[in-house]
């Protein structure tokens, strides 16, 4: 019976996701190969992977993370290292060349192909992610937070200050130990701080020339394949047994330990696989964007980010991807193109785009006083934000409210 | 930490002096950081929130003393009994709109969630903190803005074997010393301070005991208001320069330094603000303060991954 019903209920859900996939590939025939519409649609993509991926760690282990944007800082700059001629003293001034072709293939510096730089991307911010989470796994919930935030920060200020870092003499030092790494040359820094790594190497995918920066179509595309990879691994995340340990972790730690869920395990597994899922987005915004630049990776960034998740639902996949798109085109479109005029059609001396965090923060207060389980809400968060007896008795439609929801 | 300095200074220049004006600095820097961890940890001790705004409420309290000084008209001409009164008169208006804005935040953005998970109440309060960030930013815009030195702030007061104490740094320890001694005598003896520490304890108990627990948590937020305005006027006239994003560094800093001394622990937050300033002055002068922002979040996650209950040991929630 209730087999039945779910089978039903799968058909339901497939049909308008079938309807978002083909309206989301017909979008860029309908505009211009190079209009702000579809630049604003691509990085609107870019975000729904970051928003996923704050969505593992945020909405479905419950853990608060304040400083995803060193996971986008670590993907981009991973790109803006394998990926421009920011190296120039590599390998003698000749440069390192793996499967790349047109300009960058004779330029100086370590240019790798985009799906080697995603993979390493990936395995970088999988090991940041679980290197930032191995501090948290003791500490209360409103302490990772704040010890997330301070990871954030510092990886922020040492991308700002990283043209002091030479690493090029401890990478001489090395190339004994790993011969096959290419000498730096002494000069080698590990950022260029806030004047950025520019330019950085377009998307280069066989059979296919490489992407330019005026045909905008070949990057929505991208963009779009990355979003659905991250989308199906999400869902099917979600829906394993590691999902159900989230979950249950977020819900009560206690219950799940004695339960036999392996703590240490499931969290880390939660802060490397959204982590990777921020490498992602951050590897293609650094190409994408062609500037790996310190003052992207501000604290500021990783409140965007959660204000979609906050604003589409916690734990709630379809919800973060509304709340992305949504945020993202009120931060590039509506704010700057449609009412950056308002507060000067009413007297008011200041552009809107000044103030956009200000609507960010606003987001945030209002969804969590008068909405707390977002827009689309997940079903257990929504019980859980409006402290209501989750199982059984919610499911028996009773709506008592417990005294005591938080009993710590 | 700075006995390693001193060692390492008696070596290199034979003097002490470096490291002295190192502390000196560093205390002057830390009493303004141990007004605002005050804040912190009272909110921490009575409800388990960290109230993220805290640092913005001193952030508008250092602007509101600036527009006060406008308002009373005082500037360097101002005669010097008119100028403290001047001062008293803003510490009272700074005071008291911090401590009003910190009591409007409790009450609209986490008074409806007291019920709700704990993740609830800190994504507000991570709202207003950039609400008031931007409050702060259209009001005297993005960058440094320069306070009237009514003081002299870089003036010496004295000098001793070469360190040298001037009048701010004069001003920021006597001004902070009696704010400290009278809330700790508050707490410890006032009867709602006898509230505060009954509500920090068991919330439901004290509420049985006839104990208004929402006007307790409410005065909670008052008075660290309160403490932060005071704290954004002493770093107004100490500092000389205020801009919008100084309330998130202190927050952190401030926070960093409740934490140091065991969250919920006033004497702990005092100690962790000293402490912390210290450190800051050191990495300023030795290392650079570019660096320093790094150095201060790395001791931040080491204290709470190594000593999550702060150097004094025991989380004392007597405090409150």
């Amino acid at each position: 019976m209730s087999a039945a019903l779910d089978r039903v209920r799968d058909i339901d859900q497939r049909v308008p996701v079938a309807a978002a996939i083909l309206f989301a590939v017909l979008l860029p025939f309908f505009f211009d190969g190079g209009s702000p519409f579809i630049d604003d649609a691509i990085l609107a993509l870019a975000y729904v992977v970051m928003a996923l991926g704050l969505n593992v760690i945020v909405g479905f282990a419950g853990l608060l993370d304040l400083g995803y944007v060193a996971f986008f800082a670590i993907g981009a700059y991973t790109m803006g290292w394998l990926g421009s001629t920011f190296f120039s003293s590599a390998n003698d001034g000749d440069g390192v060349h793996v499967l790349v072709t047109g300009t960058a293939a004779s330029l100086p510096g370590i240019h790798i192909n985009f799906v080697l730089v995603l993979v390493a991307a990936v395995i970088m911010t999988t090991i940041a992610g679980i290197i930032i989470g191995l501090p948290t796994l003791r500490l209360r919930g409103d302490y990772i937070a704040i010890v997330t935030l301070a990871f954030g920060e510092i990886i922020g200020q040492v991308a700002a200050n990283g043209d002091q870092l030479k690493i090029g003499p401890i990478w001489d030092r090395t190339v004994g130990w790993l011969p096959l790494v290419p000498t730096l040359g002494d000069e080698a820094t590990l950022t260029r701080g806030k004047a950025g790594i520019s330019p950085v190497d377009k998307i280069d995918l066989p059979f296919t020339e490489p992407f330019t920066s005026l045909a905008l179509r070949p990057w929505y595309f991208a963009a779009l394949v990355l979003v659905l990879l991250v989308l199906f691994v999400n869902i099917r995340l979600r829906d394993s047994r590691l999902g159900r340990a989230w979950v249950a972790l977020r819900e009560d730690e206690v219950a799940a330990i004695s339960m036999g869920i392996p703590t240490v395990k499931t969290k880390l597994m939660a802060y490397g696989a959204g982590a990777a899922f921020g490498g992602i987005a951050g590897a293609f915004l650094g190409s994408y964007l062609n500037t790996v630049n310190a003052s992207q990776f501000e604290f500021t960034f990783s409140i965007f980010i959660l204000a979609m998740v906050i604003l589409g639902g916690l734990g709630s996949v379809w919800g973060v991807v509304i709340g992305a798109i949504l945020l993202s085109y009120v931060n590039n479109w509506l704010i700057p193109d449609v009412l950056n005029g308002l507060p000067a059609q009413l007297g008011l001396d200041f552009d809107l785009t000044q103030v956009s965090f200000a609507i960010f923060g606003f987001i945030l207060v209002i969804v969590m006083v008068l909405r707390p389980e977002g827009l689309i809400p997940e079903k257990t968060r929504k019980q859980e934000m409006h402290g209501v007896g989750t199982g059984e008795t919610a499911g028996a439609g009773s709506d008592v409210e417990l005294e005591l929801g938080d009993v710590k | 930490m700075p006995v390693a300095f001193a060692i390492h200074d008696i070596t290199a220049d034979g003097s002490l002096t470096r490291i002295g004006n190192n502390l000196v600095d560093g205390v002057s820097n830390g009493a303004i950081w141990a007004l605002v961890a005050l804040g912190y940890t009272m909110v921490y001790g009575i409800i388990e929130l960290i109230n993220f705004a805290h640092g913005e409420v001193f952030m508008i309290g250092s602007f509101i003393a600036f527009a006060a000084f406008g308002w009373l008209g005082l500037d360097l001409a101002t005669a010097l009994p008119l100028l403290i009164l001047g001062l008293l008169l803003t510490l009272l208006i700074s005071a008291i709109a911090s401590g009003a804005l910190n009591t409007m935040i409790e009450r609209v953005g986490y008074r409806p969630l007291r019920d709700s998970p704990k993740l609830a109440p800190l994504i507000t309060a991570v709202g207003f903190s950039f609400i008031l960030q931007n409050v702060g930013l259209l009001w005297l815009g993005g960058s440094q803005v320069s306070v009237p030195d009514l003081i002299g702030s870089q003036e010496t007061l004295f000098e001793v074997g070469g360190v040298e104490v001037t009048k701010g740094d004069a001003l920021a320890v006597l001004a902070t010393t009696p704010l400290v001694l009278a809330l700790v005598f508050f707490i410890d003896r006032a009867r709602m301070g006898k509230a505060m520490r009954a509500t920090a304890q068991d919330p439901d108990a004290a509420r049985l005991m006839g104990v208004d627990v929402d006007r307790t948590i409410s005065l909670t937020f008052l008075i660290g208001g309160l403490l932060a305005g005071a704290a954004g006027l002493i770093y107004a006239l100490y500092q000389t320069t205020i801009w919008f994003h100084q309330g998130f560094e202190a927050g952190l800093i401030a926070f960093t330094a409740a934490v140091m001394g065991g969250i919920g622990n006033l004497r702990g937050a005092v100690i962790g603000g000293l402490l912390i300033g210290c450190i800051q002055q050191i990495s300023d002068n030795r290392i650079g303060p570019e660096w320093t922002p790094v150095i201060v979040f790395a001791f931040l996650v080491l204290i709470m991954v190594v000593r999550p209950r702060g150097l004094l040991g025991e989380e004392t929630r007597q405090a409150g």
